[in-house]
Formats: structure tokens, sequence, C-alpha cells
């Protein structure tokens, strides 16, 4: 294995020290997830609301979500999550092959949610059961089950492209694994993912209840 | 640790050559140069907008060359340009960006890639302000209220995802600067010894993140509903214009705070230093900004008091609203307080503080009046409102900027302006923005709607002194512009602190600053205002 | 009751007017005295501490003053609570109609207002109203926002689609007054104008026995003349031959015009009653697709009007 060293994190030189460093990175990235909190609280809101308008829609339109497949996601979700804090533990033991594995399991997870989103979104497909006036569902009688789809569509959607996001950091963590020596007071890149993944996994425990358990 | 050799010795301005190394840039003053030049070049156009309106509106009846559909881009042009492209990043991206660090005792902001990241985002959303502009003519009004805004005109399109970029440049602005201001103060910067500039971008800074998410989704939805009609707003498909509205004047009210309380922060910074004062009430007026910014939030449905909310809620946030007056009429009255047995100099930027006080004095009044319900039925969607707003984003948000560029110019560029030319800049600009707003207010409270480009005879010497006003502003802005420019020639070379003031950038960062603010590291050893302990 | 018009505000007429201006006067002297002291002292100051030597220092660093502070917080605070209520009970008062108040449907459409009286069987263009009488309006649109405003009697109310808002008011004297639209809505939104007609009881009620039956005494082009107004066709389609939003109808009878996509139609009865109907499915060569659908609006007499109408326009 050791064919090249890992090279020591450098700090930026408008920095004092790493601490200094490493606190900024973590505050900055906990601001942002503030801030995705936001946008989607507004969104979950606005389904609330929806939900208010429209009862009979949700009523109809819930049933034909698989409260199962949903329950398998929360557990990718919630199992990618703790994976990546094993990551972040490994990585303050410098341990990069623990590391790597954690974020490797990380990313199956995440890619089990994105096969179930893509079987849960065929179906609906099959079905007819889309948004706007491309819906065609049988078996309803609410004038407005199209609502209740498009929402679904719009909230799990933006939810599934914060997923692939997420992915994507663990892959940049993964790639710097092999570059870059994580120690007890460096390991910013494994923190940040970890605290993006948390806000994902946050955002879908209100989304899961919401369109597929209530009522 | 350092693993490249930068030069500490020379100006930031002349420490790399080229413009490439500008684009990449991770230095915050040359970011904060880029912003400015970005932001002015939108004013002028934006400004242009306001222009040609203002012409067509000289008389009551239509116009030779402006269509109604003409004259409905153009006050959405104007409005979009303004709000999202002049005012809400103005003063924290164009000032802030220079200003924060170097007041905290700080060689750049925490998080500097963020910090270009942000200009790009801001570059990107003007660019598709202008695709939108070849697009064709957007013309939904800078609210796009649906479903009106629900139509197949792609410029509306293109429009809506400018200003989503603009947004996240916003939000990673703001983010940029708590961490700052928590993580990178100097040795002896203490909370209580923060510039109050700095207290109010910090306090901007929360609306940023807290609230411009919300302006996302909303401009998302209104795409999705525009390309899929999911049914959300489209009442066509089963939904609710009304929550569209909710959902925009959720970010937009606190949006108006990030527009104006930076204004404040520099208002601060000038009536201190030009009165040689300490800010009389310094924790109140700290305090305050973070006060309005909270209750900011709870407020939004004041702009909705006629559109059907119960009136429950109207009452509610009727209540509320008057909240926000106290905290905004008391830092007024210590600016004021401030000036009592100062030593007070009249040069360019106290000449623009001065008209700051002026201007927000009738733009808050003229908001007060507005949250009184039996009242606002008659002044809604009024010029009424119209003339409030300008008050404050521009009477008092421009204002500022334009004091504010004028304060630290000599800072930015060390260089120093034609005195004489800014005063009389500043003199001239005053009366032009007063004659063109006032009569808004007479016109508005006797019934005339806003966003017409057809009206009663009766309002046409309101329009028409409105009309002239806006020239002499326009003449007043271009002097003041030149002015500037001429001197980055011509000017006198600037000395370190030519205003005598107390703040780190004054004291410890010379003029232009070098690559890392300072030679080395400032310890702080007394406030920002600390012109007790200067004697004779 | 207080008629004065104030040079600030249109004249009064209604109970609203006269109920709540006193509160824009009260608020406008608040404004003065207190725009007087701050800007007084302001000027004040700056003259008297102006600095006339460079090195000036201020003759004291004045940071706080408890009994000021607290003065100019409580007295401020005092004012807008007072305020607070104040509005607040004029605007319950303005949002709770009468149990006696007639009701009068408005609808609103790009960019025209109809206003049709349920009880009494009448559709029309402007609102006409007896004078002391509360009047409520149930109020939506066809397409976007529109705003029903009417300055002389400080009522404003949106009018949204697929929705019921609505406002009161009684008037408290004759004459003609101005309603505007106040939400923007496209191309002729500051077109959007109508009138409420405010009329003594007398004359309330003859008005009610002709327009209930508009066609009474007329031969079918001249109703359909009347209706051409009434039903706000005027608003796009000009009678002398020049092209508004709309083809001009001066002439078009029995011709054959270019339609967008290269057909071409003959202009007769089947033709002008599809347009109204189905606005969307023919549009004439030149024009955009804005007109509003009539169907529910326009019966089969008035169609049948509406066309006499256009055939005497040849």
């Amino acid at each position: 294995m050791a064919a090249t060293a890992l090279q020591e994190h450098e700090v930026a030189h408008h920095f004092d020290d790493l601490e200094q460093e490493f606190d900024s990175h973590k505050l900055g990235m906990w601001l942002f997830v503030a801030s995705e909190i936001m946008m989607f609280g507004a969104l979950i809101v606005g389904g609330l609301f929806l939900l208010y308008l429209h009862p009979d829609a949700f009523a109809q339109g819930r049933p034909r979500l698989d409260w199962r497949l949903g329950a398998l996601n929360t557990f990718f979700l919630l199992t990618g999550g703790f994976t990546m804090a094993r990551a972040a533990a490994f990585a303050q033991k410098s341990d990069q092959r623990k590391i790597q594995q954690n974020l490797v399991l990380s990313l199956l997870f995440g890619f089990g949610f994105l096969v179930v989103k893509t079987i849960e979104y065929k179906a609906k497909f099959h079905h007819g059961l889309l948004p706007g006036p491309a819906f065609h569902g049988e078996g309803f009688t609410s004038l407005h089950a199209h609502v209740f789809f498009g929402y679904y569509f719009v909230s799990t959607g933006l939810h599934a492209l914060h997923v692939l996001i997420g992915m994507g950091l663990m892959v940049w963590c993964l790639i710097l694994s092999r570059k870059v020596k994580f120690t007890r007071s460096y390991y910013t890149p494994i923190e940040l993912a970890g605290i993006y993944w948390a806000l994902v996994d946050l955002v879908w425990l209100f989304l899961f209840p919401l369109l597929y358990l209530v009522g | 640790m350092i693993a490249h050799v930068h030069d500490n010795n020379i100006n930031y301005i002349k420490t790399k050559t080229g413009l490439l190394s500008w684009f990449v840039t991770k230095d915050h003053k040359r970011i904060n140069m880029m912003f400015l030049i970005s932001v002015l070049i939108f004013f002028i156009t934006g400004g242009i907008y306001a222009l040609l309106f203002r012409l067509e509106l000289w008389t009551p009846g239509t116009h030779p060359l402006i269509t109604p559909d003409t004259y409905n881009h153009y006050f959405t042009m104007h409005g979009v340009i303004m709000v999202f492209l002049v005012v809400v990043p103005g003063i924290p991206s164009a000032l802030g960006n220079f200003v924060l660090p170097i007041q905290v005792g700080a060689k750049d902001l925490a998080l500097p890639k963020i910090n270009l990241t942000s200009l790009y985002l801001y570059w990107i959303g003007g660019i598709l302000a202008i695709v939108s502009l070849i697009a064709g003519n957007a013309d939904s009004g800078w609210t796009f209220y649906a479903p009106y805004s629900i139509s197949k005109n792609p410029a509306v399109l293109w429009m809506l995802t400018a200003a989503f970029f603009l947004g996240f440049s916003s939000i990673l602005t703001g983010l940029n600067f708590i961490v700052t201001v928590h993580k990178m103060r100097a040795p002896g910067m203490t909370w209580f010894r923060l510039p109050l500039f700095v207290w109010a971008l910090y306090a901007t800074a929360i609306m940023q993140i807290f609230a411009t998410p919300v302006l996302a989704i909303t401009l998302l939805l209104l795409l999705i509903e525009n390309f899929f009609h999911i049914g959300i707003f489209d009442p066509a498909m089963g939904g609710d214009p009304v929550l569209m509205q909710h959902f925009f004047w959720f970010y937009s009210h606190p949006a108006v705070y990030i527009i104006v309380v930076p204004a404040f922060g520099i208002t601060s910074e000038i009536i201190a230093a030009f009165s040689k004062k300490e800010i009389f009430g310094y924790k109140f007026v700290a305090f305050s900004s973070i006060g309005i910014t909270l209750i900011g939030f709870l407020v939004w449905g004041h702009h909705m008091f006629v559109s059907g909310q119960s009136e429950v809620a109207n009452t509610v946030f009727s209540f509320l609203t008057f909240f926000t007056a106290i905290p905004s009429a008391i830092k007024v009255f210590n600016w004021t307080a401030t000036l009592y047995k100062g030593s007070i100099s009249l040069q360019t930027p106290m000449l623009y503080g001065l008209q700051i006080l002026f201007n927000f004095t009738i733009g808050g009044l003229t908001g007060i009046i507005l949250s009184i319900l039996s009242l606002d039925v008659h002044l809604h969607d009024t010029y009424f409102v119209v003339s409030h707003f300008h008050y404050v984003a521009f009477g008092t948000t421009i204002i500022a900027f334009i004091a504010g560029i004028h304060y630290w110019w000599p800072k930015m560029t060390g260089k120093m302006y034609n005195e004489v030319w800014g005063r009389i800049a500043s003199v001239i600009v005053f009366f032009g923005f007063n004659i063109t707003f006032f009569p808004q207010l007479i016109m508005g409270s006797q019934g005339s709607p806003r966003r017409y480009y057809h009206y009663l005879p009766q309002y046409q010497i309101y329009h028409q002194i409105s009309t002239v006003g806006v020239v002499i502003l326009a003449l007043g802005l271009v002097i003041a512009l030149v002015n500037l420019l001429i001197s980055l020639r011509m000017g006198a070379t600037a000395p370190q602190n030519p205003w005598g003031a107390h703040t780190l950038e004054w004291e410890a960062a010379e003029s232009p600053p070098v690559l890392f603010n300072f030679k080395e590291t400032p310890i702080v050893t007394h406030g920002p205002y600390a012109f007790a302990t200067e004697k004779t | 009751m207080d008629t004065t018009k104030l040079f600030w505000l249109p004249e009064k007429a209604s109970t609203f007017a006269s109920n709540i201006d006193w509160v824009w006067t009260l608020y406008f002297w608040i404004s003065v005295a207190f725009f007087v002291i701050i800007i007084g002292a302001i000027v004040v100051f700056v003259f008297k501490y102006l600095r006339r030597r460079p090195e000036q220092l201020a003759t004291a660093q004045i940071t706080h003053n408890t009994v000021l502070e607290t003065t100019w917080t409580a007295i401020p605070l005092v004012i807008v609570m007072a305020l607070f209520v104040i509005g607040m009970k004029g605007y319950w008062n303005m949002r709770v109609a009468p149990s006696n108040a007639m009701v009068v449907d408005v609808t609103g459409r790009k960019w025209v207002w109809s206003f049709d009286y349920p009880d009494q069987g009448i559709s029309n263009d402007t609102l006409v109203v007896p004078v002391h009488q509360p009047v409520r309006l149930l109020m939506t649109s066809m397409d976007v926002l529109h705003s029903f405003s009417i300055p002389a009697f400080r009522a404003k109310a949106d009018v949204i689609p697929g929705r019921y808002n609505s406002l009161w008011f009684e008037a408290t004297k004759t004459g003609v007054f101005q309603v505007f639209c106040t939400q923007y809505c496209g191309t002729r939104h500051s077109y959007m104008w109508t009138a409420v007609k405010v009329v003594d009881p007398d004359t309330f009620n003859a008005w009610v026995a002709v327009a209930s039956d508009p066609s009474r005494g007329k031969t079918p082009a001249e109703f359909g003349a009347i209706l051409y107004t009434k039903k706000g066709c005027i608003a796009c389609h000009q009678v002398d031959g020049t092209a508004g939003i709309g083809p001009t109808w001066k002439g078009i009878w029995g011709t054959m015009v270019p339609l967008e996509g290269g057909r071409s139609v003959l202009v007769d009865s089947a033709y002008v009653r599809k347009s109204m109907l189905d606005p969307g499915a023919d549009i004439v060569k030149g024009f955009q697709n804005v007109m509003p659908t009539f169907e529910g609006v326009l019966s089969d007499k008035e169609i049948s009007a509406l066309t006499a109408y256009i055939i005497s326009l040849k």
C-alpha cells in the first residue's frame, strides 16, 4: 500500500492555526445547513398547507405510496449517517483504511436509497400518477390528486438531488483520503460531509411521515 | 506552514497584476472592488429604466414610443435589477467585503473561496438577467405574483432563475460574515469593541442565511409551476395564489431589512467620525439591529392586508409591525444625540450621512402609517407605498452606499476625490431625490395606483415634478461618479487616516492596505469610537 | 358627519371616509411634530457645533442619558400602541358588513369589471348603488389577480381567481366615483377602470326596473349596442374601424377573415357565437389569444343581440 506518503494538511495562511480553521469551516457548514433547513422547511410548510387545502387528495394519494419502501429508505439514510460518524471517528485515529471502508458503506446506502427511489418513481409513471395535466391515475374521486403527486415529485426530487450531492461529498472525502493524512486535529472534510448528510437525514424524517404515513 | 510566499509589503492592488489574477483572487479586497464595479453598472442600468418610464409618465395618456407592454417591462426590469442586483447585495458585498475583515482585525474573511463563489454566483445572476432581456420582455413586476407569472413568457422564467442564483450569492456572503465575526477577531477585539457597521452586517447576515432560502424555494416552485403546472400556486390547477404571496413575503420582508440595516451601520460610522464622538447609546444601537432582524421575520403579512387574509392574521401582523418601528426610531434619536456637543465636519460623507437622517425620518414615518390597518386599506398599492420604499431603499440605503463609498474611498483606492465637487454632487442628489419622491406621497394618498402607465389628469402635476426631480437626481449621481473616477487618475494620495477615525481600518491599515491588511496583527485596546481619549 | 375634503385625500363619499380620515390627520400632525423636532435638532446641532478648526474636538463625550432614553422609548411606544388600537378598530368596522347590506357580485377579468345583482337579476358594467345603503361586494376573478379600489370610499380588496373576497361600504353622497384596479394584471392594468354611481333610492329603483330587462323596448341591434358597453366588449373591440386588442367590428360581417395558421373563415352567426364562447379556437391573424370566454356570461339572447349589432356595423 504505502506507495506515496500522505501529505500533511496545510493551514490556509489567513488563519492563525489549525483549530481556528477547523472551527471556522465547521461553523460555516452548520450555517449552510441552517439555510437548507429553511428552504426545505418552507417546502414542508407548503406541503402542510396543501394537505389542509386538499385533504382528499392526500387521503387518496398516500395509499398509493408504499410505506415499506419509504421505511427502507429511512433505514438506508440513517445507517449511512451512522457510518459517516464512524468514518469521522476513525479519521481522528488516523485509520485510513477504516475511514475508506465506512465512506464506501455510506455511499452504498446512499446508492440504495436512490435505487429504491427509482423503483418508486417508475411505478408512479406506470400508473399515471404524475404531476399536473400529465396525471391520469385511476380510481380517484378527488379532483386534485395531481396536486398530491406534483408535491410528491417536487419534494422527494429535491431531496434526492441533495442525496446525490451528499454522495458527491463522500466521493470527495474518499479521493482526499488517498492524498491527505487525517488526524485527531484534522478531519474537516469528513466532518463537513457528515454534517451535510445529517441534513439529508433530517429532511427525510419530515418528508416520510408527511407523504407516506399520516392518515 | 505557509507554502507560498506572499508579499505583504505592497498594497493589494499591486500585489499581483493581470486581469486573470483578479478573476481568480481570494483577496476579499479585490473581490469587493469587482462587486463594487458590477453593482454600480447594474445601478446605472436600473436607473436608466427608471428614467425611461418616468419619461412616459410625463403625460397621462399614451406615449408615441412606449407602449403599455414596454412600460410594464421597464418597471419590472427596474425593480428586479435594483432589488436583487443592487440594494440587497450592495453594501454587504461591495463595501462590507472590504471593510469587515479589517474592522475586526483579520487578514481576510474566514472563507475566501466561498467569497469568490459568491461573486461568481452574482455574475451568473447578472448574466441570466441579460439573457432574460434577449429572451423577451419580462413584465411580471419584481414581485412575480401568481398566476400572472405563470405564463409562457420565457423572459420571466430567465428572471426567476437569475434571482435564484443571486439569492445564493447573498446566502454565502452572510454565512462568511458570521463565521468571520465569530472566529477571526483580533486579540482584544471584544464584541462591544466592534464597530457598529460590523454589528449591522452581522444582523444582516442572519437574515441573509435564514430568509433567502425561502426565496429560493419560492422561485423554484414558480419555475416548476410554469413547466409542470403541479397546482400549488395556480388556481386553475387547484393551487392558491395567496400562498405564493406568503412564501414570497416571508423572504421579502426580511429582505427589506437586509437592504436597510447595513445602511444603518454606515450611518453610525459616519456620524461618529464626522462628529468626533462616540455614538450615543452604542449598545442599544448594536442590539437594535439584532432586534429588528428577529421581529422582521414575523411581520411579512403586512404586505398582504387586502389580500383576503383573515382579519385576525392582519391584526397580529399590524401589532407586531409597530414594534419594528421603535428600534429604528430610537436609532435616529441616538444619531441625533451623537451630534450634540460634537465637532461636526460637513465633508462629503457627512453631507450624505445627514441626508440619510432626513430621508429615513420620512421613510420611517411613512412606513408606520402603513401599519395602521384602517389607513392601509386606502394606501395599499398606491404611489404612497412606492414613495415610502424609495425613501428607505434609495434615500437611506443607496445614499448610505454612496456615503460609504466616499468614506472608504481613500482606504480602498489610496486616492482622495475632489471635495468641492463631492459636496456639490451630494447637494444636488439631496434635492433631486426629494423632488422626485415627495410628490408621490401626495399622489398616492390622493388615490393614484402604482404600476400605472395611464393615469387621471389630476395627478399629472405630481408626475411632472417627479420626472423633473429624477433628472436632477441623475445629474447629481453622474457628477458624484465622475468625481470619483477622476480621482483614480488625478486624486491626491490618501493619508492613512484622513478622517481621524478610530476603527481599525483607519488606525492600523494603510491606504490602500497591504495584501493581508496589516503588517502585523493588531492588538485592540480601545473601542471603535475612542474620541474621548483624544487631547487637543 | 364630517365631509371636509383634505388636501392629501380624495373627497369623502362613504361612512368609512368620514370615520377614518381623522386618523390620517392625527398621524399627519404626529409625523410633522416628530419631523420638526428631529430635523430641527439636527440643523441646530450642525450649526452650533460646526467644526471651525481642523483639530477641534467634541465638547463632551455624552454616551448615555437614562431619562432621555427612557422618555424617547416610552413615548413612541405609547403612540404606536394607540395607533394600533385605533387602526384595528376602524379596520374591524370595515370588515363586518351590516346584515341589511345589499349584495352585488363583482367579476374582474383582464381588463374589465362586471357587476351582477343577484336579488334584482341585473348585469351591468358600472356599479349603481343607492346612497345611505350598505352594499356588500362579493368578488372573484376569472384569470389573474386584480384589486377593486374605490379611493373616495377608502375601500379596497384584492380580487382573486378561485376564491371570493368581499368588501362593504355605505355611500354618503350621490355622484360618480372612480374605481381603479390596484393589483398589476398586465397590459391594460392602468385602463381597468369603472365607476360607482351613487343615486337616491327612487332613482335606484327606477334604474332597477329598467336594467333588469335591458332589452325592453329595444331592437336586437339596439340591445346589442348596450351589451357592447355593459359586457365589456368595448375594452378590446372598436367600432370605428381601428384595431384594438381585438379586431374591430366595423365592416367585418359577411367578410372572410384570415386566421393564425393560414385558414380563412366567414364572419357569420356561427363564427361570431364561437368567438364569444370559445375565443381561442379561431384567432384572427395578427392578434393575441387573450380574449376570455363569455360562456356563462352571455345568454343566447344576448349573443343574438350582439350579433345583430355587429351586422348593423356593416
